[in-house]
């Protein structure tokens, strides 16, 4: 078997999983963000944290429970790793740094898990199980929560409330997060990923040499990382890293689990909306662009150019042996189509063509499938956009599932649509002009270095947490940078989207008719792919023109 | 027994012509390029900042051409000079769209103004009450007349204000609001009782009671409307506004954002070519024509004479959802006409024929009228003249006999409703059957009226001949024309005063959707707040005072001209040749009006793709060869890529300034072929254009010296 026959077979295997688990779990999502009945154990949670489970909140409400959750999260990440010296587990690490706790604490509690240290050699087990990895359930919990709020704002008519935040942030993270997380970590577990408390082993290797192997509770971390779209890595070498990833089956099954709840909550949109095939018309969306973006990567890759390449036989420069050019690829692609940002090959070494493509793919919003929640969000919103134009040309006011796209919809939708966009473009310009030519980090020249530069905006921004790397992030107006531009990526967005539920909520329900627009039409489907690439994907255009092109074009 | 065909399509006498335009396409008038020239000076007028920035996308153009000027100034080249010369066309093309639609709009408030010149109006001093003789009356200029005044208007003199007439009855001209030449009567009481001021008064003297104050009147509102000074922007107007200046501002980052990556790359832009890949990248073709757009469509309708009292009841026009139609004038024509005689037994149709005619020769109602017609059309029975019957006695129509009929050369004819001609044949020695009976109510199922003839000749016994079907006629065309407001998922439903059964018979035969009969106004209220309450939206047309409430109710609510002062005051639009079918005109011309926004905005955004095929190269191929490749239109040099793809953007605004003032094509049909369509031609048609006309255009330019 060759390797393209097995990428492809990967790729299949992976698809037919998905489509396997699209049903069963946006369903039980949806079930579980829809029912009545609390668990004991929910209600003891809402009893502790002084929480009605059976209120309701108004959009400002709901986003001010957002928020307010975030803020301490990011004071108490914060505050663990400063303190981490004192803390049990810390396997002697010193407090981390305040420019880096600041940046990690934003990092973490945004879904981003921009990592400007290395694991291993920085935070300590309990910092890693009981702060990170804490975070990493619930910030993608939050994302989830979100878009469950957006969702009941097309449901509800004539209603001011869009549900209780505190109950789906509980419910997603202890009834759908945690069960699948503890059933994979075991299969990685299985698959050969360390799960341990062990300090580093210093072992002598057979050159006589001293080598340090540092243990962990990997596999714990490892699940939820990948399904939550977060993207920190125990190790710094991230997914890459034997302990982390270490064969075929890991990379693939990592692979699907950062996949699997963002398509599967199309599904649970579908269900909630009442037509399955509003949810069908944004997964095939979400779909094609994964496809075609695995498969551009992919064919970059294998471009013989360069005198290393044509001796590996493709762009091996960075990649696992292991796991090779489809399934460096595929993880790529997937990788940056959602917030995960885990990498299991640096993206740095990518032909230059096929690294442009991971960061078209954040670039594009993060949209297919995205991060848990975001990515659907961001999607629904360009939905909107879409229908606006589009319901315009049958003549009729916009309407999308039976609500109005009026002068304040379009307000909150253009406003998303301009926020991401505004943060990578201003930062990346600062950063130009204020450290061109003049080192400010940048290791490279030419448009790779700038590539490098604007791949980190885009990553922070559109909080994905992978990187390029090649600039020293370290320094503290890197780490503040990146930490704002993070956090307003990720909020910002959240108060349009609410504010654009609220808005949707207090509609009454316009009655579908051969008039209406159908959005879940092939051709709305196309409408809706062009629009993410005109509207989305061209606002970049002359950034990636002197990056990823520039340098790829010959 | 012959079985009445009562199914078969009925032979609609020639009494009424069918009013449906056969012409489908709702166009406006063409451009004149005089229009052009002459809206010059108003399009340069038009360039003040202040005015400008209340259009974001063209302030931003605005601005630009003002750097450009003072860079071309500083550092001139030819090239920067071409640059600042198609900013500023770009701009004034923009107002000069918006300057032509506007112009068009001051050509009939001209017109119009001058019907408003100062009139005297006679006020009667003091209390004026009905009947009341040999009032005071005394001169006063008709802008001093107040709401409630009472005025004389007597033959040859024009009516100083709008208002009721509350005395007197009087034939008046209202070309000068109508363009109908034929004059309408306008009585006290009832329906017909609104006179609107500016019209002239051609016979007779009434007594008008001032309903409006001076400069509020309908010809002020008309003019305000026409000219757009009342103009303010529609919801669906602000939403598209709210999308474009976002996109502006997105695409204003990307070009300030460029300046510091471009100067990394050692290949900083000068003013000039940012701008110019700003201009490029904006929505400028929409944001240029948006508000030609919103003017013209009003500006349709005023063609078809109907006044929309604001622009957001044009764009709910578009939305409507359920239309409720009067029965008669829309559905039906007004009279019921004979439609086929039906004879009984062995009796030959055409002696049925013979005395139906008979019988009705002396009936000048427009039923009886149908009669003649149709037995003339029907079995070429030439039409007698009253007078050859000299020895004739003709039996008037009464509420007692319900018949009528004529006693001739001793043979009798009588025509009427079946109960009181089944009398009056067992009366004169004759009987009826059961025939008859199923007959009559087989024509009443149908939701015709059955009129029964019969005759009775010297000392023979009186006989049946026949029943004659009086039908509803419904206008021809009309289920096709229903049929497509259903494929466009409109609900059409019929409101008539008839009982159910003629109502069902006449609804499932004009195809609608629905029909409520034996209608109230408290019914109609009722049926447009259910229907509202659904998240449909409600169009209906009404001339009468218990309308006005439904009227108002509605989503658009359609006035009669005809119609009272309230039904005109509380509908948000008003016909001025009253005509109930313009209803789905008017649905039309709402539609059109968004679907031309929609389709510039997609020609508008698809455009990017192009220009920055155009300019990206132009602007970094010297530093970056590589992305020499983008230039796939194999531009000239990069200076006549920039230049091109600026004229392009330029010539394209004036290019479509006609689109935007007739609307695009526009067939009712379904949501999806219409996205199909229009996506099809706006947006994969602005996708490939640009590449085309840019490549056009650098073909000239490259002659340019300067731009090599």
């Amino acid at each position: 078997m060759n390797a393209t026959l097995a990428g492809l077979l990967q790729a299949l295997a992976l698809v037919a999983a998905l489509a396997l688990s699209y049903r069963p779990l946006g369903d039980y999502m949806a079930h579980v963000l829809s029912t009545r009945k609390h668990w004991r154990a929910e209600r003891g949670i809402y009893k502790l944290i002084g929480v009605d489970g059976d209120a309701e909140q108004t959009w400002p409400a709901y986003l001010r429970s957002v928020l307010a959750f975030s803020f301490i999260s990011v004071l108490f990440l914060y505050a663990f790793q400063r303190l981490q010296e004192h803390l049990w587990l810390s396997l002697g690490f010193p407090a981390v740094t305040p420019a880096t706790a600041w940046n990690t604490a934003a990092s973490f509690v945004t879904n981003t898990n921009w990592q400007s240290y290395s694991g291993e050699s920085t935070m300590g087990h309990l910092v890693q199980m009981a702060g990170l990895a804490v975070q990493n359930f619930l910030s993608a919990a939050v994302g989830i929560a979100v878009v469950t709020a957006l969702i009941r704002g097309f449901i509800r008519h004539k209603s001011d409330t869009l549900g209780n935040f505190w109950v789906d942030l509980t419910r997603i993270t202890l009834r759908v997060l945690l069960p699948i997380s503890i059933v994979f970590a075991i299969v990685l577990v299985a698959g050969g990923v360390v799960e341990n408390l062990h300090a580093a082993h210093v072992i002598n290797t057979l050159s006589g040499a001293q080598q340090s192997i540092p243990g962990g509770p990997v596999a714990s971390q490892e699940v939820i990382k990948e399904l939550g779209t977060n993207g920190g890595g125990f190790y710094n070498a991230n997914s890459a890293h034997p302990f982390e990833n270490p064969n075929p089956f890991t990379n693939w099954l990592e692979i699907y689990l950062l996949l699997v709840i963002s398509f599967a909550l199309c599904r649970t949109f579908g269900t909630m909306v009442k037509s399955q095939k509003q949810g069908y018309a944004i997964v095939s969306v979400m779909g094609l662009y994964w496809a075609a973006s695995a498969a551009l990567i992919t064919f970059f890759e294998h471009q013989h150019s360069g005198a290393a390449a044509k001796i590996a036989g493709a762009a091996m420069e960075g990649k696992e042996v292991r796991f090779g050019i489809p399934g460096s690829s595929l993880f790529a692609a997937s990788t940056t189509l959602t917030s995960t940002g885990a990498v299991n090959s640096m993206h740095d070494s990518y032909t230059p063509l096929g690294g442009g493509v991971t960061i078209l793919n954040m670039m594009f919003g993060e949209i297919a499938p995205g991060g848990t929640g975001s990515g659907l969000y961001g999607i629904l919103v360009l939905a909107i956009v879409t229908v606006f134009v589009a319901g315009l040309m049958v003549g009729r006011t916009p309407e999308y599932l039976g609500k109005k796209l009026g002068a304040r919809e379009m307000k909150f939708a253009s406003l998303y649509i301009l926020t991401t966009p505004a943060i990578v473009l201003c930062g990346t310009g600062l950063a130009m002009s204020l450290s061109a030519g003049h080192g400010g980090g940048m290791l490279n020249t030419g448009p790779h270095g700038f590539s490098e530069v604007l791949y980190a905006f885009t990553s922070a921004a559109n909080n994905n947490g992978s990187a390029f790397g090649g600039i020293t992030v370290t320094s503290n107006h890197w780490q503040e940078a990146l930490g704002l531009a993070m956090l307003f990526g990720r909020f910002l967005p959240m108060v349009f989207v609410l504010a654009l539920a609220g808005s949707l909520a207090k509609q009454q329900q316009t009655p579908e008719s051969t008039g209406t627009l159908k959005t879940h039409s092939p051709l709305f489907v196309g409408m809706l792919s062009g629009v993410v690439l005109i509207v989305v994907g061209l606002t970049y255009f002359p950034a990636l023109a002197l990056g990823p092109l520039a340098e790829g074009l010959h | 027994m012959s079985t009445p065909t009562l199914s078969s399509p009925a032979q609609t006498p020639d009494v009424q012509q069918p009013e449906l335009p056969t012409e489908r396409r709702i166009g406006g008038g063409l451009l004149d390029p005089k229009q052009l020239l002459k809206s010059f000076p108003d399009a340069c007028k038009k360039l003040d900042p202040r005015v400008m920035v209340k259009n974001p996308v063209m302030f931003v153009v605005e601005v630009g051409s003002v750097l450009t000027t003072i860079s071309a100034i500083e550092k001139p080249s030819v090239f920067a000079w071409v640059i600042t010369v198609w900013l500023w066309l770009t701009v004034v093309f923009a107002n000069l769209a918006e300057a032509v639609a506007e112009g068009r709009g001051k050509a009939q408030a001209d017109t119009l103004r001058k019907t408003r010149t100062d009139t005297m109006a006679r006020r009667v001093v003091g209390d004026w009450a009905p009947g009341m003789t040999g009032v005071r009356e005394e001169e006063v200029s008709a802008t001093q007349l107040r709401l409630g005044d009472h005025v004389i208007v007597e033959a040859g003199q024009v009516i100083p204000g709008d208002g009721d007439v509350v005395e007197g009855v009087a034939s008046v001209d209202e070309s000068a609001i109508t363009g109908e030449s034929a004059p309408v009567i306008r009585e006290s009481g009832g329906d017909r009782s609104a006179v609107t001021g500016g019209t002239k008064v051609l016979s007779d003297r009434i007594v008008v009671k001032i309903t409006s104050e001076p400069g509020k009147t309908f010809i002020d509102r008309m003019i305000a409307l026409v000219e757009g000074a009342a103009r303010q922007k529609t919801p669906n107007e602000i939403a598209l506004n709210i999308l474009l200046a976002s996109l502006t501002i997105v695409f204003l980052l990307a070009v300030v954002t460029l300046q510091p990556m471009a100067k990394y790359a050692g290949a900083e832009q000068t003013i000039v070519v940012l701008v110019s890949l700003l201009v490029a990248l904006i929505p400028t073709t929409i944001g240029a024509l948006l508000s030609a757009i919103g003017i013209a469509g009003m500006d349709r309708l005023v063609q078809r004479n109907v006044l929309a009292m604001s622009g957001r009841a044009v764009e709910a026009a578009g939305d409507v959802s359920t239309l409720l139609l009067d029965k008669t004038g829309t559905i039906t024509f007004g009279n019921r006409q004979a439609a086929e005689f039906v004879t009984v037994r062995d009796v030959d149709q055409a002696a049925l024929a013979d005395a139906a005619q008979l019988s009705s020769l002396a009936d000048e109602t427009p039923e009886g009228r149908s009669i003649v017609v149709l037995a003339k059309e029907k079995y070429g029975l030439r039409e007698r003249a009253q007078g050859e019957l000299a020895h004739a006695t003709w039996i008037e129509f009464t509420a007692q006999t319900r018949m009528s009929g004529v006693d001739v050369d001793g043979a009798s004819t009588r025509k009427g409703a079946a109960a009181a001609v089944a009398n009056w044949v067992k009366e004169n020695g004759g009987s009826t059957d059961n025939e008859l009976d199923v007959t009559v109510e087989r024509i009443s199922n149908l939701g015709g009226t059955p009129l029964v003839v019969a005759e009775k000749k010297g000392s023979e016994p009186a006989r049946v001949l026949g029943v004659i079907y009086l039908k509803d006629v419904v206008k021809p065309g009309i289920k096709e024309r229903f049929a497509e407001m259903r494929a466009m998922g409109i609900k059409t439903v019929m409101i008539t005063g008839d009982n159910p059964l003629t109502a069902a018979a006449i609804a499932e035969e004009a195809g609608v959707d629905d029909y409520l009969a034996e209608a109230t106004p408290e019914d109609k209220m009722a049926l447009i707040k259910k229907e509202q309450e659904g998240g449909r939206l409600v169009a209906m047309t009404g001339d009468g005072t218990n309308d006005a409430p439904a009227l108002a109710q509605a989503d658009v609510g359609v006035a009669m001209n005809t119609g009272t002062s309230a039904a005109k005051e509380a509908g948000n639009m008003v016909d001025l040749d009253s005509n109930p079918t313009k209803l789905i005109e008017i649905v039309e011309i709402g539609k059109q009006l968004l679907i031309t926004r929609g389709a510039l905005t997609t020609f508008s955004i698809a455009n990017d793709v192009a220009k920055y095929f155009a300019i990206i190269p132009a602007m970094f191929a010297a530093v970056y060869p590589g992305l020499g490749h983008l230039n796939i239109m194999h531009l000239h040099s990069p200076m006549s890529a920039i230049t091109s793809a600026i004229i392009f953007n330029a010539l394209i605004i004036i290019g479509l300034i006609p689109l935007a003032l007739r609307g695009v094509r526009y067939r009712p049909s379904s949501a999806q072929s219409l996205l199909r369509r229009n996506l099809g031609l706006y947006g994969i048609g602005g996708l490939i254009l640009p590449f085309v006309g840019i490549k056009a255009i650098d073909l000239i330019v490259q002659f340019i010296p300067g731009l090599h």
